[in-house]
């Protein structure tokens, strides 16, 4: 097995005419990390997958593995495993002679080719299937062929480009399980590109959130959900209410008029923005001490969660979700029902004009938010 | 429903009656065609070689010689034109199926006198079987080029990178990736600028020099003195060929798959 390579990019851009599908990326990944570059089309994500590959060439920047430029190296040398998309199995080949074939590229002895085959066939379950024809399989065969495929290299990185894509969601899971073990067996340094939040952090030892060509935050799924850098995160990982207004020492005045009375105090002002997820407000009956006032829209049971989408009396709407079975239940309010909205300091997050976060300068209110949801 | 039936029938008819009066016709045992005839021979068939063999040697060798080139240049053409799409490959794509659209006989008056041009500049000698191997090969190139491309469609090219990731150099990710996809399209196409050869006059009227008679042209010179049914005969023979060709492609390739 090759030992596992670390990948720097350093300032990476890549421009389409006046148009920065990367600007300025950097990124380290240390050997036998798993990173999963994340976001909407567009921002930039597969454009950076395609030049580590090889594909493309960054208009500015370096690329280093273990420390090496592989920007003079073209795709076909820099031995790099590739899972695509849309699997990009070769239809004429069988199972088999698709798994061989970077093998048969590097000019192994036929023997050895026919049993690390074999192996790779054995470790993604497909070992009956190795006659076959890619199209005589199901998607999720195809997908493992393609793993198969990719790791019989033993690759210096593997990247996986949106490969649960194209799954149906029970199918999805196990494979992001089995992919997820085999990169920790193997050890491999992995680069994933994905646009959905739940699969990349079921995935990623570290995710890098992009948008617009560049990167938003990187960390762990913990850093990114707790302690969102920007109002795009925020609502990107997990999801988030964003209501924008001014900020007032403890209120925030929305643009409608009403004002939000905060959890948290704050020493700056002006334009400011606000994220609440949604499981981090509670309704009650109508009270002084409220958050916001507003009036229940829609309420629906989903089973393990109750969802309420509630209009603030300052016009827009916020989704609020609660648990729907045990103990700590939600209650369900009928539409037209008038409702207070309550949450803790450390479950909101205040950002200002320039997408900043706001510090708060002393949470003290917590205890009295909590008190009140329970009510 | 009967109303597609009937149209099918009609459509039947329509193509087949020709082929199966040729074959009729081919059969007389009369100097001259009437009807009804003295009585039927096979006759006519061994006298197709004394006839007609050098001409169908000719226009063997020619197809066989344009299937070549033509493959030649339009193979590597539609691949070039699959990878790099621009506002300039459209126009070359166009500019690549536009002797399809030009009237033969115009054409070869064109390329006629273009070669006499060249001949009276240079000394070489074009007007004959060269000319006639470049004008057809002129008019095989676009079939094969729409067909390659077309072959292309489906192909997803993001196997040609996973090739290249696993270590295929750019030649051997045309050798074993994207070939291997175009092999129903190559197929094809080579049938389809073999049928376009074999059965050109045009370009022989202009072209073909003393000694140089394709079929099409020995067909229609024999026409001017004779009218028996040999020329029937000739064109039953011409079918068969074509037919078996058609049949034994249609063993390695779905051609309906492929022309669609």
């Amino acid at each position: 097995m090759s030992e596992a390579a670390s990948l720097v990019l350093d300032r990476v851009s890549r421009r389409f005419g006046d148009l920065a599908a990367v600007a300025e990326m950097s990124l380290t990944i240390p050997p036998g990390e798993l990173v999963v570059l994340l976001g909407p089309s567009g921002c930039g994500k597969t454009t950076t997958l395609r030049m580590i590959a090889g594909f493309l060439q960054p208009t500015e920047g370096d690329i280093r593995l273990d420390g090496r430029s592989i920007l003079p190296l073209p795709a076909h040398r820099r031995e790099m495993g590739i899972v695509f998309q849309s699997y990009a199995l070769f239809p004429h080949l069988s199972v088999a002679r698709n798994v061989a074939f970077g093998l048969e590229m590097r000019r192994m002895p036929k023997s050895d080719i026919a049993a690390q085959t074999a192996e790779m066939l054995r470790l993604v379950k497909l070992h009956d299937l190795a006659a076959r024809l890619p199209r005589e399989l199901s998607g999720g065969q195809q997908q493992r062929v393609a793993l198969a495929r990719a790791l019989a290299i033993h690759p210096r990185l593997l990247l996986l480009d949106e490969p649960l894509s194209n799954l149906d969601a029970a199918l999805r899971a196990e494979m992001a399980r089995e992919i997820r073990l085999l990169q920790r067996d193997r050890g491999i340094t992995t680069v994933m590109v994905t646009h959905d939040q739940a699969e990349a952090m079921a995935l990623a030892d570290r995710l890098v959130v992009m948008r617009d060509g560049r990167v938003q935050q990187s960390g762990r799924q913990e850093d990114l959900y707790e302690r969102p850098a920007n109002p795009f995160v925020a609502s990107f990982i997990g999801g988030s209410n964003l209501l924008a207004g001014r900020l007032d020492a403890d209120r925030l005045v929305l643009a409608e008029g009403a004002a939000i009375a905060l959890a948290g105090h704050y020493s700056a002002g002006g334009p400011a923005s606000l994220a609440v997820r949604p499981e981090s407000i509670h309704l009650a009956w109508p009270e002084a001490s409220a958050r916001i006032g507003g009036e229940v829209e829609l309420c629906t049971y989903l089973g393990a969660t109750i969802e309420h989408i509630v209009r603030l009396d300052a016009g827009s709407s916020v989704v609020v979700r609660g648990p729907g079975l045990g103990p700590g239940a939600t209650s369900r309010h009928h539409p037209g029902t008038r409702v207070a909205l309550h949450w803790s300091a450390a479950e909101e997050r205040l950002f200002d004009a320039a997408d900043a976060p706001v510090a708060a300068v002393v949470a003290s209110e917590t205890i009295q938010g909590e008190k009140a949801c329970t009510d | 429903m009967a109303a597609i039936n009937l149209l099918v029938a009609i459509g039947a008819i329509v193509i087949g009656l020709p082929l199966v009066l040729t074959l009729y016709l081919s059969l007389f045992d009369e100097k001259f065609i009437t009807y009804p005839p003295r009585g039927y021979t096979l006759s006519w068939y061994p006298a197709i070689i004394p006839n007609f063999g050098g001409p169908l040697l000719v226009s063997g060798e020619l197809a066989g010689l344009a299937v070549v080139a033509s493959l030649l240049l339009g193979v590597p053409a539609a691949i070039g034109l699959y990878r790099h799409r621009s506002r300039l490959s459209s126009a070359i794509a166009a500019l690549l199926l536009a002797p399809i659209t030009f009237p033969d006989i115009a054409l070869s008056l064109a390329i006629y006198v273009f070669l006499v041009l060249i001949e009276q500049l240079t000394t070489l000698e074009f007007v004959g079987f060269t000319g006639l191997v470049l004008a057809h090969v002129l008019i095989t190139t676009p079939w094969v080029v729409r067909l390659c491309l077309a072959s292309l469609a489906n192909h997803d090219s993001a196997a040609e990178e996973a090739a290249a990731s696993l270590g295929a150099r750019p030649i051997t990710v045309i050798r074993r990736v994207t070939l291997p996809a175009m092999r129903a399209g190559i197929v094809a196409a080579a049938l389809f600028a073999f049928i376009v050869s074999f059965d050109n006059l045009a370009m022989a009227l202009f072209l073909a020099a003393p000694g140089v008679t394709t079929l099409p042209v020995a067909i229609l010179e024999y026409l001017e003195y004779h009218i028996d049914p040999l020329v029937a005969a000739v064109a039953v023979a011409q079918m068969l060929i074509i037919g078996a060709a058609l049949l034994v492609l249609d063993r390695f390739v779905r051609i309906a798959q492929v022309v669609r």
